[in-house]
């Protein structure tokens, strides 16, 4: 079953194409990795994949519900704004700087939204951010400040605030990237565990070893196109192409 | 004349400068916030009103915009304004207050980070719900030293009232003093002044203190 397809998207900001004719979908339990060099056009689909950005063509659609659909000439249409507020609660996005609240505890920070948006019930919200909160090995921290915590802390807040909107597919935006090296491990190990449980992920990162370790699909963007994709032992392996080799070639030592 | 009669005189002078502090700042929050919005309209025609509003009434004395607010209706319509001098005086001052609180909060909303409002989107928040619940409280906090000078200059700034003869603490101390050739109604006022601001700065302090519970 398809939770995410992106067919054919375009995306420009002024004269700069960022998207060229951008296609892939998404399995229900896949872990697709994008990596590529900054500026690439990664973070940019993951935007448009997240409605932070309006892609200007192609198709967007989330369990067979067209957020965006391209009209005979290409270009993206997008939904009426309540088919979107629906279609919104199909994914979660885990952002590079977090993102949290900094005026709510850390347990208000995940319970906020499923109370208020989704309107569930307070009590069994307030359990299962507990019980996430607990997965993340943060309930002591439940009525702590964020800028109490460390930015791992941090992180893992801002992931039990993703899930606790149980979310179809989770989107990870360089998750690391904000974060000292002896902290991103934590956050990896966080999402390796995740990816046992079968969520459905995209991850936008530039950490190679975990990207093949963690991944079922890797896709290599460059200047806007997918230049190679596959498994990870096609892609970091035995890439093809050169320019996915050169780009590599920068990520041995790893 | 003996100190207490010319302090119970003074008194009702303090009563009608707190009642002008009070009324200004109930009507100059609220007004400034919808100024604020008008400023970062994305219409350009709203924007520029606001803009030239703000610039306006920061760009020239109160005493004078309060002039202008009192015998504007006479002047351009013969209107009998009798009865208007204390509307006149908290009009004048809130819409001159609204224009400094209007910065201030544009200030306040702008320094609130954009990932705020995305994490907010993301996570379903409506519009009003984002702004409520996510920016506004944040703002609150930002702005808090800011306001507090403003409000500390309202103080004082309501010996302004004068202009209008408006019988408030300040017109009333130089009347007793020009009538009695006696200073101590300007030290009673000053004190008058001094203690509201302190009281002012306490409270402040107070919110400010409360609000130190996250960074």
């Amino acid at each position: 079953m398809k939770i995410l397809e992106i067919n054919n998207s375009r995306k420009h900001f002024g004269d700069l194409e960022v998207l060229k004719d951008i296609s892939l979908s998404v399995e229900k339990n896949q872990v697709v990795s994008i990596i590529g060099p900054s500026g690439s056009g990664k973070s940019t689909l993951l935007r448009c994949a997240t409605l932070l950005e309006t892609l200007d063509g192609g198709d967007l659609i989330y369990l067979g519900d067209y957020a965006a659909k391209a009209d005979e000439n290409g270009n993206a249409v997008y939904a009426a704004p309540e088919e979107l507020k629906k279609i919104k609660m199909n994914f979660g996005l885990v952002f590079q700087n977090f993102n949290l609240f900094p005026h709510y505890s850390v347990l208000k920070n995940v319970m906020e939204a499923p109370v208020l948006v989704q309107k569930r019930n307070k009590d069994e919200v307030k359990e299962e951010a507990m019980e996430l909160l607990r997965k993340m090995g943060l309930e002591d921290k439940a009525d702590a400040y964020p800028f109490q915590l460390s930015g791992g802390q941090q992180q893992r807040v801002s992931i039990a605030r993703a899930l606790a909107m149980k979310p179809n597919i989770l989107f990870f935006d360089e998750p690391t990237s904000a974060l000292d090296p002896e902290l991103t491990g934590e956050i990896l190990k966080v999402i390796k565990d995740l990816a046992a449980e079968h969520m459905t992920m995209v991850i936008v990162t530039h950490e190679m070893a975990f990207a093949r370790d963690v991944s079922d699909y890797i896709i290599f963007m460059d200047g806007g196109v997918i230049v190679e994709e596959g498994t990870p032992d096609q892609v970091i392996n035995h890439p093809t192409q050169e320019r996915t080799k050169l780009f590599l070639s920068r990520f041995k030592n790893d | 004349m003996s100190l207490s009669i010319m302090l119970s005189q003074l008194s009702v002078g303090m009563v009608r400068a707190v009642g002008i502090f009070a009324l200004t700042l109930l009507f100059s929050l609220p007004l400034g916030m919808l100024v604020a919005f008008a400023r970062m309209s994305k219409n350009g025609i709203i924007k520029n009103i606001a803009r030239v509003y703000i610039s306006v009434l920061r760009g020239t004395p109160l005493m004078l915009q309060l002039l202008v607010v009192y015998f504007a209706p006479f002047y351009l319509w013969h209107a009998n304004i009798g009865g208007y001098r204390f509307a006149a005086v908290i009009l004048g001052f809130t819409l001159n207050y609204a224009a400094y609180f209007a910065e201030i909060y544009r200030g306040g909303i702008q320094s609130v980070p954009q990932g705020q409002y995305e994490a907010a989107q993301v996570l379903g928040y409506s519009k009003s719900q984002t702004f409520f619940r996510i920016v506004l409280p944040q703002v609150v906090k930002n702005i808090l030293p800011a306001v507090t000078n403003e409000v500390i200059t309202l103080v004082k700034d309501t010996s302004l009232a004068f202009a209008l003869a408006y019988q408030e603490v300040f017109t009333l101390a130089k009347q007793i003093a020009a009538a009695q050739t006696n200073f101590i109604p300007f030290v009673v006022a000053g004190i008058f002044y001094y203690v509201f601001n302190v009281l002012v700065a306490f409270v402040m302090e107070r919110i400010e203190h409360k609000m130190d519970y996250y960074r």
